[in-house]
């Protein structure tokens, strides 16, 4: 397929199908992540990233013989690699006989969250999900230093010109697109908290809050114009979250480490060590909450940033 | 039964497709879409591990006995959102590499690069 814009549909149609695969294999949380990160943000970024490189694909002169061959040796390897792997569904597999059982048995007491993938996202692999975090944040970083474009005042003035004249337009353009999407904004804002701050009980947790809500936030600067989005949100601030994110859960970590335990031991944060972890827990997924938000945000304004920044260029030269 | 390793096999076929469209695809957007395909394929792969037969999604609850595996989910969880990350790292380049030589061509970006040597 020559054409960009249907392989990416494709794409996210495919993350939607993965994510159901994960439901029917019981892992809910996961299922959730991927449905609102493989068939929503991805294909988003990926859109966006089209507009500015281009919609068609070159064809290809060289056969792809080779390639082939490669793709096919390698996948019989592996193929013949499974022939020793345990069964699907084998309750005997070695991966459920080393530490999960104790997840399952004892996180209601030690920890006392119903979900135990945030048992043990959040308390017994926390130092772990501490590097995800930094890394998420790293990546951020790394589009920002890539793509960021300075923006100068000249060009707020005209930011606002196209706010007035949007506004203006309203009703005109996309009528239905931008009232049903004002409506439902508050709501997916809400859902996004609900599911932050219920991750305990029922899947969800700070990750997918962090996508939902940075999702709300880009919905409505598709349809209202970077320009008016910006001005809900400005670009420093939403850059000091991310930070604040990952110095929010590393500073629980140090807390802990100064009361006399381990790193991101959360038994000290409170006399009543269920409680002491509840509280971390909360805490720390708030961390991360904040750092996945404000980077997926980050990576979409910049990103579409970019691309206004072309325009004007192109505009400029004509 | 041999037939009990199957999801193995839905496994490395997704693998090889996504392996596939790295390699013999020059658009570097299609490359990053097959990286995702090879991405999600090692994610089922955890996913499938971690099923027991039987068991239900890993929230406690009363009168239920088998859960599934929560480790792995904990795993993918996590590296599904470092995987959209790094995506968005990788389309980042891209677009730096479009700016840069005009094309996002695998082939025509080594021209320009000989043309310059």
């Amino acid at each position: 397929m020559k054409d960009l814009f249907a392989v990416i549909m494709l794409s996210g149609i495919y993350g939607l199908l993965s994510a159901s695969f994960f439901v029917a294999m019981d892992a809910v949380d996961v299922a959730f992540t991927e449905a609102s990160v493989g068939a929503g943000i991805s294909t988003l970024l990926m859109l966006v990233a089209i507009t500015i490189t281009g919609r068609t694909e070159r064809p290809q002169r060289h056969k792809p013989v080779l390639a082939l061959v490669v793709v096919f040796v390698t996948g019989s390897l592996l193929i013949y690699g499974t022939l020793d792997m345990p069964y699907f569904g084998s309750a005997q597999a070695p991966v459920h006989q080393h530490v999960a059982p104790r997840y399952i048995n004892d996180s209601m007491q030690e920890v006392g969250a119903p979900n135990i993938v945030t048992s043990v996202l959040a308390s017994y692999r926390a130092f772990d999900t501490f590097g995800e975090v930094v890394v998420i944040f790293t990546a951020g970083m790394g589009v920002l230093a890539l793509l960021s474009v300075v923006r100068h005042p000249r060009e707020i003035a005209r930011d606002n010109e196209k706010i007035d004249s949007l506004n203006k337009s309203m009703h005109e353009e996309h009528l239905i697109l931008r009232i049903v999407v004002k409506i439902l904004i508050p709501f997916i804002l809400l859902y996004a908290l609900y599911v932050q701050f219920h991750g305990d009980f029922g899947p969800g947790g700070g990750f997918q809050a962090g996508v939902i809500f940075a999702a709300a936030i880009i919905l409505y600067s598709m349809l209202f114009g970077m320009s008016t989005a910006r001005r809900v949100i400005n670009q420093s601030v939403i850059q000091l979250f991310a930070a604040i994110g990952v110095l929010l859960y590393g500073s629980i970590g140090v807390i802990s480490l100064l009361s006399g335990k381990n790193f991101l031991d959360y038994n000290v944060l409170s006399p009543d060590p269920v409680a002491g972890q509840h509280l971390g827990i909360l805490l720390i997924e708030l961390g991360v909450g904040f750092t996945v938000a404000s980077v997926m945000v980050i990576i979409f304004f910049n990103f579409a940033g970019r691309k206004n920044d072309q325009q004007n260029k192109e505009n400029n030269d004509s | 039964m041999i037939m009990g390793l199957y999801n193995y096999w839905i496994v490395v076929v997704l693998m090889m497709v996504g392996f596939y469209i790295v390699i013999a695809h020059g658009n570097l957007v299609k490359k990053i879409v097959g990286l995702t395909i090879f991405q999600t394929s090692v994610f089922i792969f955890y996913i499938s591990m971690a099923k027991v037969d039987g068991g239900t999604a890993p929230i406690l609850a009363e009168g239920i006995k088998q859960y599934s595996n929560p480790l792995p989910h904990v795993l993918i969880l996590t590296a599904i959102v470092v995987g959209i990350a790094t995506t968005a790292l990788g389309l980042a380049l891209t677009v730096r590499i479009k700016e840069a030589y005009g094309t996002i061509e695998e082939e025509e970006i080594q021209e320009k690069d000989n043309q310059d040597c």
